[in-house]
């Protein structure tokens, strides 16, 4: 025994940080199954080749921050921010849209903010985003779901696809076609009505569109999960969601042609499921306090609804979150929760409380 | 079943508390030599009122109380004191501070002593100074003068007593124990209490739904003494005073205000024993009930504990193998202190003694970043938030820590427990707060040495400008006379300036006079500086290092230079007033 | 006119510039005496943050004359006393980038130290009372002198003139009331000093 001086509490939980991460990818597996299923090989493909860019450029970076490498990987964040980009690219992309993304998360946007813990903006979608602006035609390229799939025609092989990504085949006809929000955003001059029984994408789904809806609910049974075991609270996601479905109930315009589509489509379209159980449960880079996380994942969900209905681009998780990571410290100077013997919260730049 | 309050946060670790309530609460043998710090509470440390070498007996006094906050220290057996000096006493620091050591003679005698069998009809004020002479201060961790607390004079009536069994933290089972087996004394030292009080409208004991048997062992006892017996669902930390007020009344105290300015007196249970000791028995706190337990010892229970007794001496004699052992640890393992040494002794607070193996507590993992996971809010009891915290620690962000309101961080641990992470949160608040109480200081310190140099400012501002009136004055004068002389040879007569004349020579040859006198005194000193700075190098020179005796050299040479000065001076003003005198006389 | 002026493109950019220009500058004028801030100016500001200890070390006589310069645009790195945390103070103050502390100046202490006079050495000069900034030295003529601990501020000021050097510079003392818990250590600090002691005193579980 050595007598060291040890600073109070010695118990200690045992659930630690790589543990955390561990089980935040355990959660994306019903989100990734149902891609998978719906899309075929491409986002497993994503995922196992953002994993390795991230893990190898997180190395690199530590080894050249004179940091030890083994102690940082085993946190297991580099992983967790390469799987959510890459679920959250299109299936099938080419190769190098996945290692430049992955590397840019990881170089960029993580490491050189600091690492693990000091990055203001969520890695993942700084590394979407510059994807998606630099490259809009591969990213804008999905496949069609797995029953809209003309006959005769299948998802590619793992093999093809493996060939698809990088060796730059094309896939077969038909296999490539628009996402739900995209189709609907596009279908201008139409009531909603007349939207849902012409287009396959709509007529075909049980409740918001199909292939989508299959994903959305596998990352919504991963969400729950986390929320089950206290990974996060419920504030972020359920504000997110909320603001989703409201505003698409206050923007709903009784389903005339200007309408952006009702809140069931909202809730199980694109990222939001994702968004609001993945990405913006990043602690990192989100607001602190539950009521900031209030505050944050709701300006998350009206920032989506926005840019989804009247800005240029399908879906806007991506670009709501990040203008969210510019908001949380400013949320969080508001949102300090009121402590035991105080009568009011306070601010967090304030000298002299009140008296 | 009465109402309880949820607190915000806590946490559950694993109890472990079954291991130490196996064995009932046993005696140790006496150890050969006990170690009483003079400080064991908050505030002015005692004072030693005997000498080494003094004999002393059991409860005897050995050291008196030093100002309104501060309590007297009493001997814990027989025997004799053998050193008044500075040992690592019981503290995070791991420093030294004032001890008495007694050296048993095995005997314990007990030294006379006398309780009050009907204290009902002593007054409260008497009542309090047996509690203040009993040496007793609050033996659940923080060790405050629990006289004080009782002390009337508060802002406002006491209407609610709350005795503190809570005992939330893992492992310890000190005060389980003694409620068990000691109901009957602790009902009867609550008594007391409320007797002092003025008997509060609410009488409440706090208790965690996890000792049933101590619950049980109470109920017969408070039947008509008004006291409720409260059980409120397990959970850490339940026992902060603060957190307690609020599960048991549903009030939060303001931040920085005592539970008396809220009309409560919170009290903890051991204390309530020791209280009836004192009173009703006469005895003086020299003793408690202190839990040893922990895997890396082979028996786990609760001793009545000698204070002073060393943590050696416990161990030795419960198997302890020190070879498991990943740390000692006075307290629980959510905010005992680790212990560098194991000759420390066994103080008033101290409630456990935790020697854990490697598997309960294993050695601190290397902290990981932060990634503001936000468990630590959850956990909190007094809904900070430990991750902001934590992040302007690290900065030394003074300003947005008290904005943050770290001062009401009651450190219990809870975030640190939570954090996946493994940072050692606690210690960075401690750390920060540290540097904020010093940084305050140092403010202080520098306000006043502003002042101070400010002062001085003015003084020397003042001295010049003094000086410079005076000079002017002289000058003003001076011209005067001058302008006066002018006129006064323009239009006066002859025997003005004769006049005048003559009053110059007086006062010329008043001078010289002086002159010479201060002349005979500045050699006189001169002399008398040579004696002294001859005798001063005679004394030095046997047992000062050449360096000294040669600035003493040195003095002495410049004294006797001075001395020649003032004699060569002295001779050239006799010489001149001579050859004056004589020209006078001519 | 109006028209004439629009078909002049030049006359219509110049009087609309005038134009703007009067209306803001009317604006700004009135804002600056409506919202006029007494706070405290700058100078007072910054003496706040010196530590008075009036050592000189920076070159100034004192604690405020540094602050007057700082105000007027000296060197914020100057002050040994205050060391790195001064300096950072009044950066953030004055919104500049804080400098490391300028070494032409002195060092930063470790330890706080405060003066203490050898008694039986003093010849009782008085040299030292007249160098004190805060008057902390006790004594006259011929007579004995004594440091007030409390009040000493440990500039050394009164080291140097000592005839017989009976000045010393002690650390204050530390006690249990001083002490408090010493920052965590970094990770990286850490991970390499467990490495060591695995190397040399392995662990006996």
């Amino acid at each position: 025994m050595a007598f060291k001086q040890i600073t109070s509490p010695h118990a200690h939980a045992a659930q630690n940080t790589a543990q955390v991460m561990r089980l935040v990818l355990w959660a994306t597996v019903p989100g990734l199954a149902a891609l998978t299923i719906q899309f075929g090989w491409g986002s497993l493909i994503n995922v196992v080749l953002a994993v390795v860019t991230a893990v190898i450029c997180e190395a690199a970076i530590i080894k050249l921050r004179k940091r030890p490498v083994a102690f940082y990987l085993r946190d297991y964040s580099a992983v967790v921010t390469a799987v959510l980009l890459g679920l959250a690219l299109p299936p099938l992309a080419p190769w190098w849209v996945v290692v430049v993304g992955s590397m840019f998360s990881i170089v960029i946007a993580k490491q050189l903010y600091g690492g693990l813990g000091y990055n203001p903006f969520n890695p993942a979608m700084v590394g979407y985003v510059v994807l998606l602006i630099s490259f809009p035609i591969q990213m804008t390229t999905w496949i069609s779901p797995l029953s809209l799939l003309p006959d005769g025609v299948s998802h590619p092989g793992i093999i093809e696809s493996v060939n698809i990504v990088f060796a730059g085949y094309s896939p077969a006809d038909g296999v490539t076609g628009a996402t739900p929000l995209d189709s609907f955003k596009h279908s201008s001059g139409l009531v909603v009505d007349q939207i849902y029984q012409n287009n396959p994408l709509f007529s075909q789904a049980m409740f918001a569109g199909v292939g989508w809806e299959w994903v959305n609910l596998g990352f919504l049974a991963g969400g729950i999960v986390l929320l089950a075991t206290r990974i996060f609270t419920w504030h972020g996601p359920l504000a997110m969601l909320g603001a989703i479905a409201l505003m698409s109930v206050i923007f709903w315009d009784g389903g005339s042609s200007e309408s952006p589509g009702s809140a069931l489509m909202h809730l199980f379209s694109g990222a939001s499921m994702m968004g609001a159980f993945f990405i913006l449960t990043d602690p990192v880079s989100s607001a602190v306090s539950n009521r900031g996380r209030l505050i944050y994942g709701a300006l998350i969900g009206v920032l989506v609804y926005i840019i989804r209905a009247w800005g240029n681009y399908p879906d806007a998780v991506a670009f709501a979150v990040l203008l969210a990571n510019f908001a949380a410290p400013f949320i969080d100077n508001y949102t300090l929760p009121r402590t035991y013997g105080h009568t009011d919260r306070r601010r967090a730049t304030e000298k002299e409380e009140d008296a | 079943m009465i109402k309880t309050w949820v607190t915000p946060g806590g946490v559950h670790p694993p109890e472990n508390k079954h291991q130490s309530m196996t064995l009932p609460i046993g005696d140790l043998p006496i150890p050969e030599r006990l170690l009483v710090p003079l400080s064991q509470h908050i505030g002015a440390p005692a004072v030693a009122c005997v000498k080494v070498g003094e004999k002393v007996l059991k409860g005897q006094k050995i050291a008196d109380a030093t100002g309104p906050v501060s309590v007297p220290m009493h001997a814990p057996t027989s025997g004799s004191i053998s050193a008044i000096e500075d040992r690592p006493i019981a503290h995070s620091s791991g420093m030294l501070a004032p001890c008495i050591e007694i050296t048993s003679d095995g005997k314990d005698t007990w030294i006379d002593h006398q309780g009050i069998a009907d204290f009902e009809h002593s007054s409260p004020q008497m009542l309090i100074k047996i509690i203040a002479d009993a040496g007793i201060a609050g033996m659940g961790g923080a060790g405050f003068p629990s006289a004080i607390k009782l002390n009337p004079g508060h802002q406002r009536p006491i209407d609610t007593l709350i005795i503190n069994a809570t005992e939330c933290e893992p492992y310890i089972t000190a005060d389980d124990s003694a409620i068990r087996e000691r109901a009957a004394e602790i009902i009867e030292g609550i008594g007391i209490l409320s007797h002092i009080l003025g008997n509060p409208n609410n009488i409440l004991l706090g208790i965690e739904d996890n000792k049933p048997e101590a619950i049980a062992a109470l109920e017969p006892h408070v039947a008509d003494t008004g006291i409720s017996v409260v059980s409120f669902p397990t959970k850490y930390p339940s026992g902060g005073e603060k957190q307690l007020i609020y599960i048991l009344t549903g009030n939060e105290l303001a931040s920085g205000s005592l539970p008396a300015d809220a009309g409560i007196v919170c009290i903890n249970i051991g204390t309530t024993y020791a209280i009836k000791r004192a009173v009703v028995n006469g005895e003086p706190l020299i003793s408690r009930v202190t839990t040893m337990t922990g895997n890396a010892c082979g028996i786990n229970r609760n001793y009545e504990t000698l204070i002073g007794t060393p943590v050696s001496h416990m161990l030795a004699h419960s198997n302890f193998n020190e070879a498991a052992c990943s740390r000692l640890v006075m307290g629980g393992p959510m905010m005992g202190f680790s212990l560098t040494s194991a000759d420390v002794p066994v103080v008033k607070t101290t409630n456990c003694i935790l020697a854990p193996s490697y598997s309960e507590i294993p050695d601190d993992e290397p902290a990981q970043p932060c990634i503001r996971c936000g468990m630590c809010a959850e956990a909190c009891p007094a809904s900070l938030l430990p991750q902001q915290l934590f992040w302007y620690s690290q900065a030394q962000d003074h300003d947005r820590l008290e904005a943050h309101n770290l001062f009401d961080c009651i450190e219990c641990g809870a975030c640190s427990y939570v954090c996946p992470s493994n940072i050692p949160l606690v210690q960075h608040y401690r750390h920060s707060k540290g540097e904020i109480l010093k940084a305050r200081d140092e403010k202080v310190k520098s306000d006043h040495a502003r002042e101070r140099f400010e002062f001085h400012q003015q003084r020397m501002e003042q001295a010049e400008r003094d000086k410079e009136a005076k000079r002017a004055a002289r000058r003003e004068a001076a011209e005067k006379a001058k302008a006066n002389s002018a006129t006064s040879t323009g239009a006066g007569s002859a025997a003005d300036i004769i006049a005048a004349a003559q009053a110059r020579a007086t006062a010329k040859q008043v001078n010289p006079e002086q002159q010479r006198a201060k002349f005979e005194r500045s050699i006189a000193g001169a002399e008398m500086r040579v004696t002294m700075a001859i005798e001063k190098l005679a004394e030095a020179a046997s047992n000062q290092t050449d360096e000294q005796t040669n600035i003493l050299n040195a003095a002495v040479e410049s004294a006797k230079q001075k001395l020649e000065q003032a004699q060569v001076r002295l001779a050239d003003h006799l010489e001149k007033h001579k050859e004056l005198d004589s020209e006078q006389v001519k | 006119m109006i028209e004439s002026i629009a078909q002049q493109p030049m006359l219509a950019a110049l009087i609309a510039l005038v134009g703007l220009g009067i209306i803001f500058g009317a604006l700004l004028g009135y804002a600056a005496e409506k919202f006029k801030v007494e706070g405290d100016p700058i100078v007072e500001q910054i003496d706040e943050l010196l530590p008075q200890t009036q050592c000189g070390q920076c070159g100034f006589p004192g604690c405020k004359p540094y602050a007057e310069s700082i105000a007027s645009g000296d060197a914020i790195n100057k002050c040994p006393p205050g060391g790195q945390s001064t300096i950072n103070a009044i950066a953030s103050l004055l919104d500049v980038p804080a400098p490391e502390l300028d070494a032409e100046h002195g060092e930063e202490a470790d330890l706080k130290t405060v003066a203490f006079i050898r008694e039986d050495e003093c010849i009782g000069c008085t040299k030292c009372i007249q160098a004190c900034p805060v008057d902390a030295i006790l004594g006259a003529a011929k007579l004995m002198h004594t440091v007030i601990a409390d009040e000493c501020t440990g500039c050394d000021l009164c080291v140097e003139p000592c005839p017989v050097d009976c000045i010393d510079m002690l650390p204050i003392e530390h006690g249990l009331k001083q002490w408090h818990w010493p920052a965590p250590l970094k990770t990286a600090d850490l991970i390499a000093s467990d490495r060591v002691h695995q190397g040399d005193e392995g662990r006996a579980a």
